[in-house]
């Protein structure tokens, strides 16, 4: 049964394989849809498969489903594997079921572009790598995933190769391609340290191995420097990934890829790798507490200042964007907490609701023909209904209004931050959410409300095609309902003493690192009691949550001038330079690495080190070798008494040698 | 069972003299084609069914007490090597048909000699006996002397057959003379009877020797090792391409069958006997002298060489030195490690010549790297698989080659011989430059203005295997190792 | 041990040594006056009449082929004739194995025309 599972990374595989090379052959746009959107249905139905027979049956350790063995060098042996269990399952179900459902839209948003097989052979073969990462049984084919979505991810950042793209030294959308691929490089070059440690630490790359034996003897490794190393090296992979502080910057660039790219990769997969990599390998992390406490800094430090930015910024995909990273800041605020279980029900619910809204703005960019400034649009509602109103929903998830998806995840988040004990991360996420609150509701009103602030004699907005508004209406059933997924005990106590369906299902995954969190911590475990502040609590994040909303109204609804904005931009005029340009952090990254780093390496490196010493080594030996060889080949002379000549002179020495040699 | 132990020598002999029967009745080439192509494959289809037969089996047989007399030894390595001579014969074949006609004309007597070679081949493979294995070598090569010459009017041809002929009749001395010497020495011809006798001292020293050194002489004259390597590029290179494509994969592969049967005989391994144990040390040693220049020298000049079917004559010279690391290493790895590499090396460089002897007219036109350039706008196919089979041959994952100078490097690591390791390397590097070379050539180069035309015909074919060859066995290469372990406990 | 073969060794490096010497000799000691005679061709005394570099007809070669084919029949054959008595009936069917590959490549030279002389 659990066989199965080689066949839902194979078949998108094969998607890839006939996209990529009959797709210009095929030639019709329905076909290749097709093809490519049942290639990562079928996986999705596989997934469900698995899903209910886990559902079904309980078993205690993933199954490990070994496809073959690549190489068997000694010790070392490099087998390419899938792990079913709860975790790489439900990351399969997210992966298939949203993927599937933009490669559905793409078919209505890519219509009629010249490379219509060429997206959906990288669609597929980004499927492909992500199914990948999230089956493998060891890290080193996780670690295969995960560049391949980061070279999926820059293959199709620069999509349209031929298209302008604005940004801190960047002019084609390549460039902002080769910048997510260089920033992702850094985390990936910590990652592959961490795995050497993990090697010669444990004596194997297995994640089921890796676990039992840290887990075993947990004691002694906990709170290890070379626990602690592996966990920060293994997080700074994932900061790259996850765009997180300080690999956080090249996110925002790469919406230089077409929309559907956005959501699927740079919003509901590929970005959550780094919480799906810390949920894996939680036991490790919880033998570190200084690397929790640092993910949780880090995640709320995002989650906090990348909301700020997404205050002022007019793009409507920049915006979304900045509330992407803010939002994996809130996931990894979870894991930091030790609530490994609430991170990864907020990767769904934000895949849901996210998903949908890059969706829906690439709805309203096609609509709009192009158009991207939020203050250039106005009044999209009367237009687009259907794009609005799930819209909308997605806005409200994401704001946390209570009983939408958005509102379960983050308040329990939130919740465990504080109950953990840490009362600081609580306040400075409650502040993230406001802010959260606001942006949404002010991108809202820019585009659906007010004025119509777009060009009328060349703009015409329609609403999408069926094959884009289908999959918003889903994603939008899934934003709105997918919370009660995970409701908290203090809500659902009265029906059952587990309610958090979630939380059980992932149960098994993280039952090791919560047992090592109990035994290890001074903080007494709370378990599932009724606690009076957190009603409190919730009533104050949806307070927050209104209060954003109604500031957005005041400044962006009612008063079509905005004045009160324009007044604070104005009076601000620094902060918000600040804001607008997210903390000039392009600017000091380009003078305090990339640029001395250049300087270096042209002067220096290049022109000294590479071109004299190395060039001028390596071409006096290729010369050296190429005048013995004209030297050597002489001695072929072409006469067949030479030859007999040299024959006998070895025989001779030979013989001589084996004589005398005894 | 020794019947069916025996069937593929059996069937590859009925072939080699039924074959010319059909010659002298028929005029109708594709009959012999045909009958030829059916032949190999119905060898090779045998000689996998007895592969299969399990090892009690035969250890079961009392091969004293069969007709053969102890003569011939079945199953195991043999039956591998049966198949891959068989394989080599039936991709050449293939290539074959439409480059004759065009350059010379297609004779019949090709295909005869074509099989009459390989049931040498067959034979060395199955040899037990030192006279068995003389034969074999025999009748391989003298049907090899002839197809060297095969274009009788050209006369790079006849200078290459001259040669061969000259030059092999001399290094056939002093094998015949290593043979007797070593019958002198112990009184036996029967290699295992050898074997016990050199474990158990009962042997002349000073004659075994001798005669084991002539007799590795006279291998290493059909390996093509250094210094008796110096026929092999003016032979290659003169030669019908198709034809220097069997001599030097198929050929090559029979020598070291040769090799290693005489290795594993009479260079045992844990003996407690000083003689055998002084064999093993001293012509361990001098086997690995022989393969670091081997390869030194078959890379060095091949760096030079301007012409692409002269630089995979001596790049076949340098590949013969990476196979004998095997047998210098002396031991299972490096035994395994020769099949493993035999059977790529076939692949890869089958091909290599192939895509020459597509391109090449009148044996002197396109074959110059100059020629090549660009190639690969009117030729994609053949620009892709060549640079495939450079890449392999240069050892780059994730092709064949790569795997095959894995488990010999590691055979010649266990057997203490790092430093030859680190010559192969050495060498290895200095091959990527004519090998990646090409593959420039091919790609990055403006095309000449005169393009070559191809001619490819059942040549495809032979390109295609040969190509998929290399990567399966690249891509699992467990499978020849996970077998190769069992043939030689 | 190594001094059994001593007398081997000086032998063999006696036995190069004066090959050697008495080549150099020659070529030192020997006087060199050319005449056109000393430059034609030795034919045991016989005037040579034509270039000594001659191609004989392929046929002298099948002829010699014929005669190995039945030679060696005849070479094989009659001992085993001979002892025909005392070996197994083993030995009748590898004769005549041996009879029939010996055919086949009479008859492949029968059908290539080895036999007509024109």
């Amino acid at each position: 049964m659990y066989d199965l599972v080689i066949f839902i990374p194979l078949i998108p595989f094969l998607g890839f394989l006939i996209t990529g090379l009959f797709g210009t052959k095929l030639k019709n746009e329905t076909l290749i849809g097709t093809i490519a959107s049942a290639a990562v249905g079928i996986s999705f139905i596989l997934s469900c498969i698995l899903f209910y027979s886990l559902l079904n049956q309980h078993i205690e350790n993933p199954v490990i489903v070994p496809v073959y063995t690549w190489i068997s060098a000694g010790s070392f042996s490099v087998n390419i594997s899938y792990q079913v269990d709860h975790l790489s399952v439900l990351f399969s179900l997210i992966v298939t079921g949203v993927g599937f459902l933009i490669h559905v839209y793409s078919i209505g948003y890519m219509h009629n572009d010249r490379s219509f097989a060429r997206f959906f052979a990288y669609l597929n073969l980004f499927i492909f790598m992500m199914l990948n990462l999230v089956l493998s049984s060891n890290f080193l084919l996780t670690f295969l995933g995960w560049e391949g979505v980061g070279l999926c991810s820059y293959l199709l950042i620069g999509f349209w190769y031929d298209r302008k793209f604005e940004g801190t030294r960047i002019i084609w959308t390549g460039d902002a391609g080769n910048k997510a691929f260089i920033v992702n490089r850094i985390g990936d070059f910590g990652f592959i340290i961490a795995m050497f440690i993990i090697y010669v630490t444990f004596n194997s790359l297995e994640y089921q191995t890796v676990t039992e034996l840290a887990s075993g003897s947990y004691a002694t490794y906990f709170n290890t420097g070379i626990m602690t190393a592996i966990t920060l090296l293994l997080f700074l992979g994932c900061t790259g990934k996850s765009a997180q502080i300080p690999l956080a910057v090249w996110l925002p660039d790469a919406m230089a890829g077409p929309t559907p790219v956005s959501a699927l990769i740079h919003a509901a997969t590929m970005v959550t790798a780094g919480v799906y990599l810390v949920a894996r390998t939680s036991v490790l992390f919880a033998l570190s507490p200084v690397s929790m406490t640092v993910v949780a800094i880090v995640g709320v430090l995002t989650a906090f200042f990348a909301a700020t930015i997404g205050l002022v910024q007019n793009d409507i995909k920049k915006v979304l964007a900045y509330s992407t990273v803010s939002q994996l800041g809130f996931m990894f605020i979870a894991l930091g907490v030790g609530a490994f279980s609430a991170g990864v029900f907020h990767v769904m619910t934000h895949a849901f609701f996210k998903g949908l809204l890059f969706l829906g703005a690439g709805a309203v960019i096609h609509g709009l023909h192009e158009e991207q400034n939020i203050k250039r649009m106005g009044n999209l509602k009367s237009y687009m209904p259907t794009t609005y109103k799930t819209f909308l929903i997605a806005t409200l998830a994401i704001s946390g209004i209570p009983f939408f998806s958005g509102f379960f995840s983050k308040d329990e988040i939130l919740w465990y931050a504080f109950s953990k004990g840490h009362w600081s991360l609580w306040l400075i996420g409650v502040t993230a959410a406001l802010f959260t609150a606001f942006y949404m509701f002010r991108l809202l009103y820019l585009v659906f409300f007010g004025k119509e602030r777009f060009d009328h004699h060349h703009i015409h907005p329609h609403e999408a095609p069926k094959t884009m508004t289908v999959p918003l209406q889903i994603l939008a059933v899934l934003s709105a309902i997918g919370g009660f997924l995970g409701i908290p005990y203090a809500l659902g106590f009265w029906f059952s003493s587990h309610p958090n369906m979630l939380e059980n299902w992932l149960e098994p995954v993280f039952k090791n690192a919560q047992f090592i969190i109990y035994k290890t911590s001074t903080h007494i475990e709370i378990g599932h009691k009724i606690h009076i502040e957190e009603y409190i609590l919730m009533l104050i994040s949806v307070g927050v949550a209104l209060l954003g909303i109604k500031l957005a109204t005041d400044f962006y609804k009612k008063d079509e001038l905005w004045t009160v904005p324009r007044k604070l931009a104005t009076n601000n005029k620094r902060t918000f330079s600040l804001l607008y340009n997210k903390y000039k952090l392009d600017e000091f990254y380009f003078a305090a690495v990339v640029d001395p780093l250049m300087l270096a390496a042209k002067s220096f490196f290049w022109q000294v080190f590479d071109i004299k010493i190395i060039d001028g080594i390596v071409n006096g030996l290729g010369a050296l070798t190429k005048d013995i060889g004209n030297y050597v080949r002489k001695i072929q002379t072409g006469i067949a008494q030479n030859y007999a000549l040299l024959m006998m002179a070895g025989i001779i020495v030979i013989i001589a040698v084996i004589i005398f040699s005894s | 069972m020794e019947y069916i132990l025996a069937s593929p020598l059996i069937s590859i002999l009925f072939f080699s003299v039924f074959i010319p029967v059909v010659d002298g009745i028929t005029k109708n080439r594709t009959t012999v084609f045909v009958l030829t192509l059916l032949g190999l494959i119905i060898t090779g289809i045998l000689a996998i069914y007895t592969l299969l037969i399990p090892v009690e089996t035969i250890q079961a047989l009392d091969s004293s007490k069969t007709i053969t007399k102890n003569m011939i030894m079945f199953g195991g390595f043999s039956a591998y090597f049966d198949i891959l001579f068989c394989l080599a014969g039936i991709l050449v074949i293939l290539a074959s048909r439409n480059y004759l006609n065009r350059e010379y004309g297609e004779y019949k007597e090709y295909y005869s000699l074509i099989v009459a070679s390989i049931c040498g081949m067959i034979l060395i493979a199955h040899s037990n006996n030192l006279l068995v294995l003389f034969i074999g070598i025999e009748t391989m090569s003298i049907p090899f002397y002839i197809l060297a010459g095969f274009f009788r009017t050209n006369q790079k041809s006849i200078e290459a057959s001259i040669k061969y002929f000259l030059l092999g009749a001399f290094s056939t001395g002093f094998l015949v003379y290593g043979i007797a010497m070593v019958y002198g020495a112990t009184g036996s011809l029967d290699i295992s009877i050898i074997s016990s006798k050199i474990q158990t001292g009962q042997a002349i020293e000073i004659y075994l020797k001798i005669g084991l050194a002539l007799l590795i002489i006279g291998l290493c004259f059909k390996v093509a090792i250094f210094p008796f390597h110096q026929w092999a590029p003016d032979v290659y290179d003169g030669s019908p391409t198709v034809v220097s494509a069997f001599m030097s994969t198929a050929g090559k592969a029979a020598a070291l069958v040769g090799f290693i049967i005489i290795a594993k005989g009479f260079l045992p391994k844990n003996s407690f006997n000083e003689v055998s144990s002084l064999l093993n040390t001293n012509f361990k040693l001098i086997l690995a002298i022989l393969s670091a220049i081997t390869m030194i020298i078959g890379n060095i000049t091949a760096l030079v060489q301007k012409n692409v079917k002269r630089m995979l004559a001596y790049s076949s010279v340098a590949h013969a030195g990476y196979l004998l690391m095997g047998i210098a290493s002396n031991n299972q790895d490096g035994w395994s490690g020769i099949i493993f590499y035999s059977t790529a090396y076939l692949f890869m460089q089958i091909g290599a010549f192939i895509v020459v002897s597509v391109l090449e007219r009148q044996t002197e036109n396109f074959v110059t790297y100059e020629e090549y350039s660009g190639i690969h706008k009117s030729h994609p196919f053949l620009a892709a698989v060549m640079s495939m089979f450079m890449l392999s041959l240069a050892g780059i994952p994730p092709f064949a080659g790569f795997f095959g100078k894995y488990y010999l490097f590691v055979a010649a690591v266990k057997a203490d011989l790092l430093w030859l390791t680190v010559i192969a390397v050495i060498a290895s590097i200095i091959s990527m430059y004519f090998y990646i070379g090409l593959i420039l050539q091919m790609y990055f180069k403006e095309p000449l203005s005169k393009e070559p035309e191809s001619d490819t015909g059942l040549a495809k074919i032979t390109l295609v295997i040969s190509a998929a060859g290399i990567l399966f066995f690249g891509i699992f290469p467990q499978i020849i190792v996970n077998f190769t372990e069992n043939l030689f406990k | 041990m190594l001094e059994a073969y001593l007398p081997l060794i000086f032998m063999l490096i006696f036995g190069f040594g004066i090959a050697v010497i008495f080549l150099v000799l020659s070529e030192w000691l020997g006087a060199r006056r050319i005449t056109k005679e000393k430059q034609t061709t030795y034919e045991s005394g016989m005037q040579p009449f034509r270039t000594a570099r001659d191609r004989f007809s392929v046929k002298f070669y099948l002829v010699a082929m014929s005669f190995i084919v039945f030679d060696i029949e005849v070479v094989f054959l009659y001992p085993w004739a001979v002892q025909f008595k005392m070996l197994s009936p083993e030995a009748i069917i590898a004769m005549f194995i041996f009879i029939a590959i010996l055919f086949a490549g009479y008859f492949y030279e029968l059908r290539k025309g080895g036999i007509e002389w024109q």
